[in-house]
């Protein structure tokens, strides 16, 4: 049975998307700025009224409250937001191994929000919503501000993690090798959802 | 003492002050002339027309004609509560969250003092009514508008982290606690520095009339207390039942963020 099934969303002016991504898949998604990308993200974590249907393990997404279902699929916007001033006071449960696999330590959870660059905030985001323990990750463009090492570090992670955790993953990016490691890659193209074939 | 009547005189002379404070804002191109001209010919042609109404609904006596004028009272606050929202509530909510929650409020409290407190016979006595409910509805409409303003404005420029808390997978309810709490304390801060400054600083307009009217003023002190009392329990009920309606309705039954419920800020 597939874990994320998407049948006839209906996303602004688009085509009807229908996509089943079985539980440890990770697909890619790519398309120019505009297209609908971050709003295919935003319906499946429901941030946004949508038409169609989206069921996760069979369960439809109107049957399942909404606080519960955004833990299980997990969203990470392009650009992170933080509501309180210290690291430590957006995590429940920090685990150090998770940290380190990024570069940083517990001791970062002590520090200001406002001291931190672009790159710092939006690989901390991913640990941040790594913490709430989702089945689903959609991520939107995750490694767009960051250096090829760190790049480098938040996609072993997110692999790591979805072959540990058996997790779907829908990957919004214009990286052309991070397609290629997915296990299928999917483009927007005149309104339309299609998936790209490997030659 | 007696009550020394004013002549039309005496409000010209007071009208003069206004016109000249119209001339200097004109040589000084402050641009506020023209608002303040009709703000001050508003207010002398509406207290004139209250004045009037009041004489007709003062020796009549009908509870009809009083229950219509509380009517159009609540509904002229709840357009002003409106009018000074920068993002208002599109469709009917605009006006409804200040009528609900000002009805809620300033009513009920009305009704408290005029049945337990004061002892009015009958209740609905207009003399005592309408100008309690005047004061109740004029104060709670500046907390109201205040909160709603605070909150709609804070909702609008903190969306990014309220979102972000939702898709955490907080609820509604703590994505949105802080910017709720800062909306109260907006609508609160006028009645507790009026409550702070009263007797020390200012002495209170009812207070001020009703020693210029005659009355001993410990008798106008004790009713003024009692009116500060009950207009910050209006104030505080009004504001937080338009910030918990206001706040909801920022959602919608799947907890998502709904800004396009507001309309655009005025230009």
């Amino acid at each position: 049975m597939p874990q994320l099934n998407l049948h006839h969303l209906q996303i602004q002016q688009l085509t009807p998307i229908s996509l089943e991504v079985a539980a440890g898949q990770c697909i890619t998604i790519s398309g120019p700025s505009g297209c609908g990308k971050t709003q295919l993200l935003r319906a499946i974590a429901d941030l946004d009224p949508h038409q169609g249907e989206i069921r996760f393990n069979g369960i439809a997404q109107s049957e399942i409250p909404a606080p519960q279902w955004r833990r299980q699929v997990g969203f990470l916007p392009a650009e992170s937001a933080w509501w309180r001033e210290r690291v430590g006071d957006h995590f429940s449960n920090p685990e150090s191994a998770l940290f380190g696999a990024l570069g940083f330590s517990l001791d970062w959870l002590e520090r200001e929000i406002s001291q931190l660059s672009t790159g710092e905030r939006q690989r901390l985001a991913l640990l941040r919503l790594l913490d709430n323990g989702p089945e689903v990750l959609l991520l939107d463009e995750p490694t767009a501000n960051l250096d090829q090492s760190n790049s480098q570090r938040v996609e072993q992670l997110i692999n790591s993690y979805r072959q540990e955790h058996q997790t779907t993953v829908i990957w919004v990016t214009h990286d052309q090798s991070q397609h290629q490691n997915s296990s299928c890659h999917y483009c927007f193209m005149n309104g339309k959802l299609e998936q790209q074939k490997w030659s | 003492m007696e009550l020394i009547q004013l002549t039309p005189w005496d409000l010209s002379l007071a009208a003069v002050l206004v016109l000249l404070l119209a001339g200097l804002s004109f040589h000084l191109q402050l641009g506020i002339e023209k608002r303040l001209t009709i703000a001050a010919l508003r207010s002398a042609v509406q207290l004139s027309l209250l004045g009037l109404v009041l004489k007709v609904i003062f020796t009549q006596s009908n509870p009809l004609t009083i229950g219509l004028l509380t009517l159009f009272m609540l509904l002229v606050a709840s357009y002003e509560v409106m009018n000074r929202q920068q993002r208002r509530y599109r469709g009917y909510w605009g006006m409804g969250v200040g009528i609900f929650s000002m009805f809620l409020s300033s009513f009920s409290v009305t009704l408290l003092a005029l049945l337990v407190i004061i002892q009015v016979e009958p209740w609905y006595t207009p003399q005592y009514l309408i100008p309690l409910l005047g004061m109740m509805l004029g104060n709670t409409m500046t907390g109201v508008a205040l909160s709603l303003d605070n909150l709609n404005q804070n909702a609008w420029q903190q969306r990014a982290s309220i979102e972000a808390r939702l898709m955490l997978g907080h609820d509604w309810h703590t994505a949105i606690a802080e910017i709720r709490r800062n909306a109260l304390r907006t609508g609160l801060i006028p009645i507790m520095n009026a409550m702070a400054a009263a007797g020390v600083v200012s002495i209170p307009g009812m207070m001020t009339g009703q020693i210029l009217a005659g009355s001993p003023p410990l008798e106008a002190a004790k009713y003024q207390i009692l009116i500060l009392f009950l207009v910050s329990a209006s104030i505080g009920l009004g504001s937080m039942t338009a910030i918990w309606v206001g706040s909801k309705h920022l959602f919608d039954e799947r907890q998502r963020l709904r800004l396009d419920r507001l309309t655009q800020p005025k230009r």
